[in-house]
């Protein structure tokens, strides 16, 4: 079903967008493909029938899916000296969500500056050189002389003793946000904000600086990333039994500025609104990354799956149809096209999401998680769009938008004229997962470019005319969807046990789709098949 | 046809002050555009003077249809003096041969221009009789003069600018064209074509009267103090240089970054500090300075082996090699062959090259945006170190200490942040006013005493007192540019606010 255009708008991003849009005949579309994840392949798992292998091999660990999880499971094993590993994934290029092109991303493209504790991504960081001292700073270089008074500028992180390199930490300006015909710095709407705004933005602040700081008995924060290293405090889990809205008029926060922000971030890292979202989780967002700088690179997060991937020689196109534990092992089923091929493998990690999961060990009961669609639009430009206000920032957000707005890929790298290519995400936030997903699944490249062009020219009305080419990616299955009752929640704690050889490792493991997390549910699962050894943890 | 002859006597004096007004534009451009405007007017008077006899001389060819081809002559020169000045302003950044160009521009339009008087006489010769004829054409001919010669210099270039003087002539001399094909109707065959092509050449000449906006716009003009001789947007930046009595100006994006009367105080201070502290200034970076006037200062040194000049906009480069008066001002450096040039972003080159030089100078337009700040930070200055040679100098222009006092030293600051020495220094530059930069090398070091090289400006003891900052200039505390935070861009911008 192909809507008209008038309908899609209408669809997606409001009636007022549809009839700002119909003014006048558009220019036709620029061209471009729709990227999306192999869905159809994917869904030959719902189908159930057999295929027989046409060959048998044994394997050490068999390693189903290839993203952050997977790839970092693949990296711990390989620096354990395990080196008979296979890892499958069922996309032609490995990196899940966490995959880009070479110059810009399709899905997560930053990570939020380690704490101490964090010492997995510390070590990943380090390897990639992303700190002052490593490969990636200038040769030759000694840390400043910190004189006259100078406080030293670089975010220190303990434990690997240097700052991170500032070509990795996001290049100011990092984000502005658009109200009527104008663009300001930040995210949170400053301008013509009353004094009650104000009180209220001041009030959630401290809210938030106050979980920061909390510890519980055992010394804990109440939100660490991984989140496994946080508390379980009740007063801290009790936070997950209500939604974020209601956490929110719980204390009186009213102001629509300040809401919009709130919900603009639950529907940025959770792709759900406010009323869907558990207060724990939005609450974790805020105070998590309390005050920590941005890493980030020109093709988002696709650096950090380059880097993995070198520990993993990955069979990309194969799906794993099947896990069937056995006496000595678990007996793994992969498909290419019509051919088929089995594995005797000693464990198995399966680094994919619970709802594959489903699919692939059918002897294994599991937990139904909810997952939230998304749509990422790569919009090359042939020249940056102009702005009255604030200059382009890293981030570019429409305020009051159903969009999330867009990244500008080479913020990071500098040339800030000439051709760019405007990554622009789009979470379908509603009420039923299912719906949404019908709903991401029912329009097409073309339908997709419109709703992105549409909602962009609001603040950038000549973008059609710039525009050269607008790949589209849908993602059925993006994120896990921390609803309330959910991350605290006992199928969430179940689905992460070791089932029969079979180890888990995905980033819903932890009720929020976040790339730490996904690091450190590969590297633990690793660590759970190497029964042994020293943790990385 | 009697009764209209006095109004055919106006037309003489208006074709007349076309003509003059086209001569002064031509003038006028050269000696803006060649400098030396005694031999440029000397040659274009003298030029227009000889095209006028050809045009005179050439009229005995033409026996039929006299009144038709008036109005075809009087279209034509509308059409060529009307777009000679946008024509040579256009031209003369793009043009290798701009004097060929000027000198057929002034000889065709004298040609045609000597063709209207034998024309028109010969038209009323039938009533009038020979004496009273000379007599009447030629007073209003050289009245018509008069009136251009005065109105040229106190109303026309003021008020107007010389582009729109050059169409608004035409259009009079289309209108005498057209008024032509009623005056003159008794004795003209085919008006209807004629008229059609008036209308052409009026049209042509209202588009460029509106499109002159895009060489110069009007509030353009209003910008800027001094007459605007040349003007165009590069995809990077607007480039705008104006003229004066005391010499060229040129502005990128409505910022001045130089004026010839005292540019080289700027250029001498930039640059041979660097020189002279440097051990063996053999190979020299020169990253933005796109103008080539420390080009200039650094060719000055026979030791010089090779410069590497990165500028991101080919247009200003081109225009420094090209355009006669900037290329006059840089001594033809980029005709020099230890001249190499890359037009790129120079964070973007910075990262990828791997040769290392001897000298550095760091000449980019103040940090007013974001896109300039990075080009200050300590990731910029650390990728620059990796690409010095031992003992090699850093030159870094550091926009106002005494103006921008947070902005200077958070970039002096931001250098040693970096890892290099720094010594910071000022001097005067009477169009920018007090003026800083720093001096940097990889280990500490003496400030350099002389210049080995002559110079108009810098001598041995204001060498030495540039490295001394009165109170009011001295250091203060301020953070450090990175490229996540760009501190510097908000300093800049506060600190400059105050003052405009």
């Amino acid at each position: 079903m192909e809507l008209s255009r008038r309908d899609l708008l209408t669809a997606f991003l409001g009636a007022p967008f549809a009839a700002l849009a119909c003014r006048e005949r558009p220019l036709p579309l620029p061209p471009g493909e729709l990227v999306g994840a192999s869905d159809t392949i994917g869904h030959r798992l719902r189908g159930g029938q057999a295929i027989l292998p046409v060959r048998w091999e044994s394997h050490d660990v068999v390693i189903a899916g290839g993203g952050i999880a997977g790839l970092a499971a693949a990296w711990r094993l390989a620096a354990a000296g395990v080196n008979d590993v296979v890892l499958f994934d069922l996309e032609p290029v490995v990196g899940g969500t966490s995959r880009s092109s070479a110059s810009y991303p399709w899905g997560a493209h930053y990570i939020v500056a380690p704490s101490p504790e964090n010492r997995v991504l510390i070590r990943l960081l380090d390897e990639m050189g992303v700190f002052e001292s490593g490969a990636g700073g200038a040769a030759g270089f000694s840390p400043p002389t910190v004189s006259g008074g100078l406080k030293p500028a670089a975010p220190l992180v303990t434990g690997v003793n240097a700052p991170i390199a500032e070509q990795f930490l996001v290049r100011d300006p990092e984000e502005r946000v658009f109200y009527r015909g104008r663009w300001y710095e930040g995210l949170y709407l400053h301008a013509g904000a009353s004094n009650e705004d104000l009180r209220q933005l001041k009030t959630f602040e401290s809210e938030i600086a106050k979980w920061a700081a909390f510890r519980d008995g055992r010394g804990r924060p109440a939100f660490a990333i991984p989140m496994a290293l946080g508390s379980d405090d009740a007063e801290v889990t009790a936070l997950d039994r209500m939604s974020m809205r209601d956490w929110m008029d719980a204390r009186g926060f009213t102001s629509p500025r300040l809401r919009w922000l709130v919900e603009y971030a639950t529907r940025d890292d959770y792709g759900a609104l406010m009323e869907h979202t558990s207060a724990w989780a939005a609450v974790f967002y805020f105070a998590s990354r309390e005050q920590r700088p941005v890493i980030t690179w020109p093709e988002g997060n696709g650096r950090v799956v380059a880097h993995l991937a070198r520990f993993a020689r990955p069979r990309t196109s194969w799906l794993v149809t099947n896990l069937a534990p056995t006496e000595s092992g678990v007996d793994v089923i992969a498909v290419r096209g019509d051919e088929a091929i089995g594995i005797h493998a000693r464990r198995v990690i399966f680094a994919g999401p619970q709802f594959v999961a489903r699919h692939v060990i059918p002897s294994r009961e599991t937990a139904r998680f909810a997952y939230g669609s998304w749509m990422v639009a790569n919009i090359a430009v042939r020249e940056h769009p102009q702005s009255s206000g604030f200059p382009e920032a890293w981030d570019n957000v429409i305020y009051d938008s159903p969009g999330l707005g867009y990244v500008v890929s080479t913020h990071q790298r500098g040339p800030d004229r000439g051709p760019t290519v405007l990554t622009y995400y789009y979470a379908l936030s509603g009420g039923d997962p299912r719906v949404e997903r019908e709903r991401l699944l029912s329009t097409g490249r073309d339908g997709w470019a419109e709703v992105a062009l549409a909602d962009l020219s609001r603040a950038h009305p000549e973008l059609r005319t710039l525009a050269t080419k607008i790949d589209v990616m849908r993602w059925g299955h993006a994120m896990v969807r921390p609803e309330p009752n959910f991350v605290w929640g006992e199928g969430r704690r179940r689905a992460a046990e070791p089932f029969r050889g079979i180890h888990f490792a995905n980033t819903d493991l932890s009720g929020i789709a976040l790339m730490e997390e996904a690091l450190y549910h590969g590297v633990r699962a690793a660590e759970e098949v190497m029964g042994g050894g020293g943790t990385w943890l | 046809m009697t009764n209209r002859t006095p109004i055919l006597f106006l037309n003489v004096l208006i074709i007349a002050a076309c003509g003059l007004i086209y001569e002064l534009l031509a003038g006028t451009v050269a000696s803006y555009v060649l400098g030396d405007s005694v031999t440029q007017f000397s040659l274009i008077i003298g030029l227009y003077l000889s095209a006028l006899g050809v045009g005179a001389w050439l009229s005995r060819f033409l026996d039929r249809d006299l009144a038709a081809r008036f109005v075809d002559v009087e279209l034509a020169v509308a059409l060529i003096g009307g777009l000679s000045a946008p024509a040579l302003f256009l031209g003369f950044a793009r043009l290798e041969w701009f004097h060929l160009f000027l000198y057929s521009v002034v000889f065709v339009i004298g040609v045609l221009v000597g063709l209207e008087l034998p024309i028109l006489m010969r038209i009323l010769k039938e009533h009038l009789d020979f004496k009273e004829l000379v007599s009447r054409v030629l007073s209003f001919d050289y009245l018509g003069s008069l009136f251009a010669a005065v109105l040229f210099p106190m109303f026309l270039v003021p008020r107007l600018g010389l582009v729109r003087t050059s169409i608004v002539f035409g259009l009079l001399n289309a209108a005498v064209g057209l008024y032509g094909t009623w005056l003159l109707r008794p004795i003209l065959r085919g008006v209807t074509v004629l008229r059609i092509r008036a209308a052409i050449v009026f049209v042509i000449l209202l588009i460029a009267l509106f499109r002159a906006d895009v060489l110069t716009a009007l509030s353009e003009d209003e910008l800027y103090a001094d007459e605007i001789v040349y003007a165009s947007s590069s995809p990077y930046q607007r480039i705008v240089v104006t003229n004066n009595a005391a010499g060229f100006q040129l502005f990128l994006n409505s910022n001045l970054q130089f004026s010839s009367s005292d540019e080289y105080r700027y250029h001498e201070a930039l640059v041979h500090p660097a020189m002279s502290a440097a051990k063996t200034p053999r190979r020299v970076l020169i990253l933005g300075g796109g103008d080539g006037l420390a080009l200039r200062e650094v060719l000055k040194y026979r030791g010089v082996e090779s410069v590497t000049l990165v500028d991101l906009d080919p247009a200003m480069t081109a225009l420094s090699s090209r355009f006669p008066p900037l290329a006059r001002l840089n001594h033809h450096a980029f005709k020099d062959r230890r001249v190499k040039v890359v037009n790129e972003d120079a964070m973007i080159w910075i990262e990828k090259i791997r040769d290392t030089f001897d000298v550095a100078i760091l000449d980019f337009p103040d940090p007013g945006s974001f896109s300039l700040g990075k080009l200050y930070s300590t990731r910029f200055y650390r990728m620059l170190r990796a690409r010095l040679a031992p003992g090699a100098a850093v030159a870094v222009q550091c926009t106002s200490p005494l103006y921008a006092r947070q902005s200077y030293w958070c970039i002096v600051r931001t250098m040693e942040a970096a890892g290099l020495k720094v010594r910071p220094y000022q001097t005067t530059v009477p169009s920018f006013g007090v003026w800083g930069f720093a001096l940097a090398r990889l280990e500490p070091f003496p400030t350099p005493s002389r210049v080995a090289v002559p110079v108009r400006f810098l001598d041995d003891a204001t060498l030495g007192a540039m490295f001394v900052f009165p109170r009011d200039m001295q250091s203060v505390p301020v953070e450090i540019n990175r490229l996540d935070n760009q501190v510097l861009v908000r300093y800049y911008e506060d600190e400059w606010r105050k003052w405009s």
